[in-house]
């Protein structure tokens, strides 16, 4: 059972029925016990970094996160959601995430050259720096996947396990350990995302 | 390299898709699910659904369409039609849109725009806008087309990007359905006003009018259109590789 955690922000609708789609028996959940009984997390998340986050510690379902993945469940965390799981966010402010990888969420107008447009909306294709990850066993290096931000993680290049050109390299996916995390919407991806979903509910084993 | 988007539109009433000329003569096309995954199957880079029924029986059948295409077909889905409030807004998200696209209803209350951005996100509201020329002015047409409101065009893309729209979906009437090419002199003056992603509606006839359109105007993000993909004139799958091999930035199924 893969649980997708609903802390009320955004719409999960389309991501519990990707789940579905590939055979998965996927629920959205508010309860630390269904969070405790599934095989795996999945940390969604829409909007603001400070909004969300609050919400997720008002639930009290961060702390249940944190005591299921420090077991090595493994659990993915999609757009703002692999954004938590860093150290800290300097999204309008300085507001402390999950510190599930360490690193930062840093605005992608630093790096990449004006006149390119803020947020990157649209599809992109992935690189990967470090080989091929066991998230990305059922696609290929150059697949295309749905983009919507105007941030990214800022981290050690051993934590990216994907790339995407935006006038400047930007942290695509993100994996330590059993906690994984991607930027771009698996869910809105077509046949690629639905592999991706795919990988992660079915691999054992996450070490690259 | 961030692709161009290519953009079916299907304009949905009483449960099934229509496109008219012009706006007038609509007729019936097919099932929107069926279509809706046909169109993805074969590479569309995202769909646009507008519901364009009036009664509240058909709002209803078309949020059981969009909840059946949400859960079926897995690209970004923009849904637009009858969104004149925040919780127009709300009852479509919930059926699993992703974007929600407002038109006349910004018109009679522009604060939808602001307030749906601040509950939502810029991300979620696309303003969509019909321009048609009146005495050399671009013109910011309602309902569907049917009514001058006076309003200058590029004045008012730039106010609903101010509010917070995080996408433009401009639509030229002068051009829709004249399948003459798209309406680069309007959206090359939008391009220059604003910085958000624009999505270029009205005028599409042919392969070469994608090609020119993003060659063009470089800053243009996607191309949007119906009859030509609904009719089959234009396999959208054989549109992206005429795109591709014409050198502009293409997702492509292999």
């Amino acid at each position: 059972m893969i649980a997708i955690v609903d802390y009320g922000v955004g719409n999960l609708f389309s991501l519990e029925s990707s789940f579905h789609a590939i055979g998965a028996q996927a629920c959205v959940t508010r309860d630390a016990d269904v969070l405790e009984k599934a095989d795996r997390i999945v940390l969604p998340g829409v909007g603001a970094f400070a909004d969300a986050v609050d919400k997720l510690r008002a639930t009290g379902l961060d702390r249940t996160i944190l005591q299921e993945t420090s077991k090595g469940k493994p659990m993915l965390g999609i757009c703002l959601g692999m954004q938590m799981l860093f150290d800290v966010s300097y999204e309008f402010g300085v507001y402390e995430g999950l510190g599930l990888i360490p690193g930062e969420i840093r605005p992608i107008g630093e790096v990449i050259p004006k006149g390119l447009k803020i947020p990157q909306i649209g599809w992109n294709s992935l690189i990967f720096p470090n080989g091929v990850h066991p998230l990305f066993s059922g696609i290929h290096e150059g697949d295309y996947v749905y983009f919507v931000h105007s941030y990214q993680a800022v981290c050690s290049p051993e934590f990216k396990i994907a790339l995407t050109e935006y006038g400047a390299p930007l942290t695509a996916a993100v994996a330590k350990d059993n906690v994984m995390g991607c930027q771009f919407h698996p869910e809105k991806s077509g046949q690629v995302g639905l592999a991706i979903l795919r990988a992660f509910c079915e691999k054992e084993d996450f070490s690259c | 390299m961030i692709t161009k988007r290519i953009i079916p539109c299907l304009d949905v009433r009483d449960g099934t898709v229509v496109k008219g000329v012009n706006f007038q003569g609509l007729r019936d096309v097919a099932s929107p699910v069926e279509l809706g995954k046909y169109y993805s199957d074969h590479g569309a880079d995202e769909l646009v659904f507008y519901d364009i029924t009036a009664s509240a029986e058909g709002r209803k059948l078309f949020s059981d369409i969009l909840r059946e295409v949400a859960s079926t077909i897995f690209i970004p889905l923009t849904v637009g039609g009858g969104i004149g409030s925040v919780d127009d807004f709300d009852r479509v998200l919930k059926c699993g849109a992703d974007k929600v696209s407002v038109n006349s209803g910004a018109i009679r209350n522009p604060g939808i725009v602001r307030e749906a951005a601040l509950r939502y996100g810029s991300q979620c509201v696309v303003l969509s806008v019909d321009v048609k020329r009146v005495n050399g002015q671009f013109r910011v047409f309602a309902k569907g087309g049917r009514e001058d409101t006076g309003l200058d065009a590029l004045d008012w893309i730039v106010r609903g990007v101010e509010n917070g729209a995080g996408e433009l979906v401009i639509n030229s009437m002068d051009t829709d359905g004249v399948k003459g090419g798209f309406d680069l002199e309007l959206l090359r003056a939008v391009c220059e006003r604003v910085e958000v992603p624009v999505i270029a509606s009205g005028g599409a006839g042919s392969m070469d009018d994608f090609v020119t359109l993003f060659r063009e105007i470089p800053e243009v993000d996607a191309g949007l259109a119906a009859s030509i993909f609904h009719f089959g004139e234009v396999e959208i799958a054989d549109l992206k590789d005429y795109l591709a091999n014409a050198g502009i930035p293409m997702r492509r199924i292999l």
